[in-house]
């Protein structure tokens, strides 16, 4: 099976005034499609920097990354921002919610912004609405919901364009332990219907729930579970 | 991102920060309404006098004596420069002319005016029975000066609608004697009431016949000879064959001015014109203004949504869709503040008319449409810089931004 993801060779050098910070050093990761992956380690070892690069947010200082078979490093911003819309679903720890717009149109916006017609956006949310358990919340604002509520609508926004790969950066980090389960299972649940998902997380316990599980360690990948076996 | 939705995305943005957002709108509003009360007050000026030159009479040629001070300078006409009467019979000798219609010789002066113990001063004209016709007016009461001789004329007086009030109150004035000066007349008619206008105020005149005024003045030359062209066409003959007879009948000079009421009018108006261009263009200053208002408001808004806008582009969003996002937010409070400084406008242009009714205060088309359309392009120049500064964030930046 060819992987969803490749990447080889990839450097992240930051420069902060004088000084150079290696976020990622040198790194070689295959992710298959439907994988479930665990992204671990300590405080500042490049993890969020990973997650950002896989999902196009931010481009390598050398070495290339191919999704799905085609190198993505080299698109236009406009073709990455297309790529962003229809292949990756993003989680964040603190929700990263529209205050302004209710329950439903955050669940809508990826849609919106993609152009998909009004009916067909309809259509979809109210599916989400039902499958995350926020049918009698969909007028509500963020404000107006708990935090599991609007990790809930936020996985629902992340889902909704029917991705290849979901990146959740610490999806349970603002949330308390019971809740924070609830999300889990449901990131899982998705995996088991085929989606792969990357997960970055503190979290020993949750991380071991993974099928694989990556260590970094000071921008280099100490340890693969999958690699190891 | 589809237009509808995209507005309703800038719409939900506007209204998402209602401080910032009535902010702008009113700059904006202030600013447009600022150019239609200003303009308003401008071109109603200039219909206004307009309005009460042509009132005036129409089809009117001008003569008065002397040269004019604009008619250039001749070395000939400054040594002999004691410029004759322009007298009754000039202006018989008007009558001539193929293009004229009619003519109206006058001559003002001051006097008294007495009646049963009650004396005012008055302004004296002294015309004769054409005056009524070329100038328009109107009589309440009576006649008006008989034709005739102008060189004789009976003791008849006409009056202004104010003095007959003041002299006679309820009193029939018809066929009473009054003094005026030290002559006494008969009063034929009373003219109807104007108001007050910049032209055609008779409320306080008493018109007696030219040759009289004459008289009482102890004086030769008129004060102006009005001429009527046959139309507007031969408005123009009339001034040049009136120019010329006057110029045979005082040997040879040109001793005397033609102006056009047409010439007067156009006068007026390319001055008032200009009055309220000038007006609008300093109210636009006041637009300028308010457009630098919607960059730094838009750059507020830029800086408080940094972290939306990572958002946006990690669902997804393209550069382009967040600069047409955040151009549309900035359009439409322009749009919305320019159609409410047009309400604001056009309402105290209503309420000035409501208290000055005599005063036109209608602002223009053009400067409406201008108004409009430089709030909407200011609002959209200067809404450019911050949607361009938007599109350019860094994703991972922006959403690290609490
Ligand atoms: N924009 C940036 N400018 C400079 N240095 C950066 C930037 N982003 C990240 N870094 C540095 O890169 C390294 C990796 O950061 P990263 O955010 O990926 O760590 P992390 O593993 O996600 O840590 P945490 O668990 O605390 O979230 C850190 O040393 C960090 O200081
Ligand atoms: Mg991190």
């Amino acid at each position: 099976m060819d992987a969803l993801i490749k990447l080889s060779g990839i450097e992240r050098i930051f420069h902060l005034g004088d000084s150079e910070v290696h976020a990622l050093r040198h790194l070689d990761l295959r992710i298959h499609p439907g994988e479930y992956v665990a992204v671990m380690g300590p405080s500042g070892s490049g993890k969020s920097t990973l997650l950002n690069l896989l999902g196009l947010l931010d481009r390598p200082n050398a070495g290339s990354y191919h999704l799905e078979g085609r190198d993505v490093t080299t698109l236009t911003p406009e073709e990455q921002a297309r790529v962003r819309s229809r292949r990756i679903g993003f989680v964040f720890q603190s929700f990263h919610l529209v205050p302004r717009l209710t329950a439903a149109e955050n669940i809508a916006l990826p849609m919106t912004l993609a152009g998909i017609a009004p009916a067909e956006r309809q259509r979809r949310v109210e599916r989400a609405l039902n499958d995350y358990g926020l049918a009698n919340r969909a007028s509500h604002r963020p404000n107006e919901l708990s935090g599991g509520q609007r990790q809930r609508v936020a996985i629902a926004r992340a889902t909704v364009m029917q991705p290849a790969m979901i990146l959740a950066d610490e999806p349970t980090g603002n949330l308390d332990r019971a809740t924070g389960e609830e999300v889990m299972h449901l990131l899982e649940t998705l995996n088991q219907s085929g989606v792969t998902l990357i997960v970055v997380t503190h979290d020993a316990v949750l991380g071991s729930r993974a099928r694989r599980q990556l260590l970094m360690e000071d921008g280099e990948l100490r340890h693969d579970s999958a690699s190891a076996a | 991102m589809r237009a509808p939705d995209l507005f309703r995305f800038a719409r939900d943005a506007a209204t998402g920060n209602p401080l910032r957002s009535s902010l702008l709108v009113l700059a904006m509003s202030i600013g447009v309404g600022a150019v239609v009360v200003l303009t308003a007050l401008g071109d109603g000026a200039r219909r206004y006098v307009v309005n009460e030159f042509s009132s005036i009479g129409t089809n009117l040629v001008i003569v008065l004596p002397g040269r004019s001070q604009t008619g250039g300078f001749n070395p000939g006409n400054s040594i002999t420069n004691t410029p004759r009467d322009l007298t009754v019979d000039d202006a018989q000798a008007m009558l001539r002319a193929s293009a004229v219609r009619r003519v109206a010789p006058m001559t003002v002066g001051t006097s008294e005016i007495s009646f049963g113990g009650k004396l005012r001063e008055v302004f004296v004209v002294g015309a004769t029975a054409e005056f009524i016709d070329v100038r328009r007016l109107s009589l309440a009461q009576g006649r008006f000066l008989p034709t005739g001789d102008w060189r004789r004329g009976a003791s008849e007086a006409v009056i202004g609608a104010k003095i007959r009030d003041e002299l006679f109150g309820s009193e029939p004035a018809l066929g009473q004697l009054v003094r005026v000066g030290d002559r006494r007349f008969r009063i034929v008619g009373v003219m109807a009431a104007t108001g007050q206008g910049l032209g055609q105020n008779t409320d306080e005149l008493v018109i007696v016949p030219v040759a009289l005024a004459q008289a009482m003045f102890n004086s030769n030359t008129l004060f102006r000879i009005l001429v009527e062209a046959n139309s507007r066409e031969a408005i123009e003959r009339a001034k040049t064959q009136v120019a010329e007879i006057v110029k045979q009948r005082h040997e040879g000079e040109e001793d005397v001015t033609v102006i056009t009421q047409d010439a007067v009018l156009a006068t007026f108006d390319r001055l008032l014109g200009a009055l309220t261009l000038a007006v609008a263009g300093i109210a636009a200053i006041s637009l300028a203004v308010a457009g630098i208002l919607v960059m730094n408001v838009m750059l507020v808004s830029v800086t408080q949504r940094t972290a939306e806008i990572g958002l946006l582009k990690a669902l997804g969003a393209t550069g382009a869709t967040i600069r047409r996002a955040f151009l549309a937010e900035a359009a439409m409070l322009s749009l919305a503040g320019a159609v409410l400084g047009y309400l604001i406008g056009q309402t105290a242009a209503f309420l000035l008319r409501q208290m000055y009714p005599a005063f036109p205060a209608y602002a223009p088309d053009w400067a409406v449409l201008a108004g409009l359309g430089t709030a909407l392009v200011t609002g959209i120049l200067f809404g450019v810089l911050p949607a361009r500064r938007a599109a350019r964030l860094d994703p991972v930046e922006s959403l690290a931004k609490r």
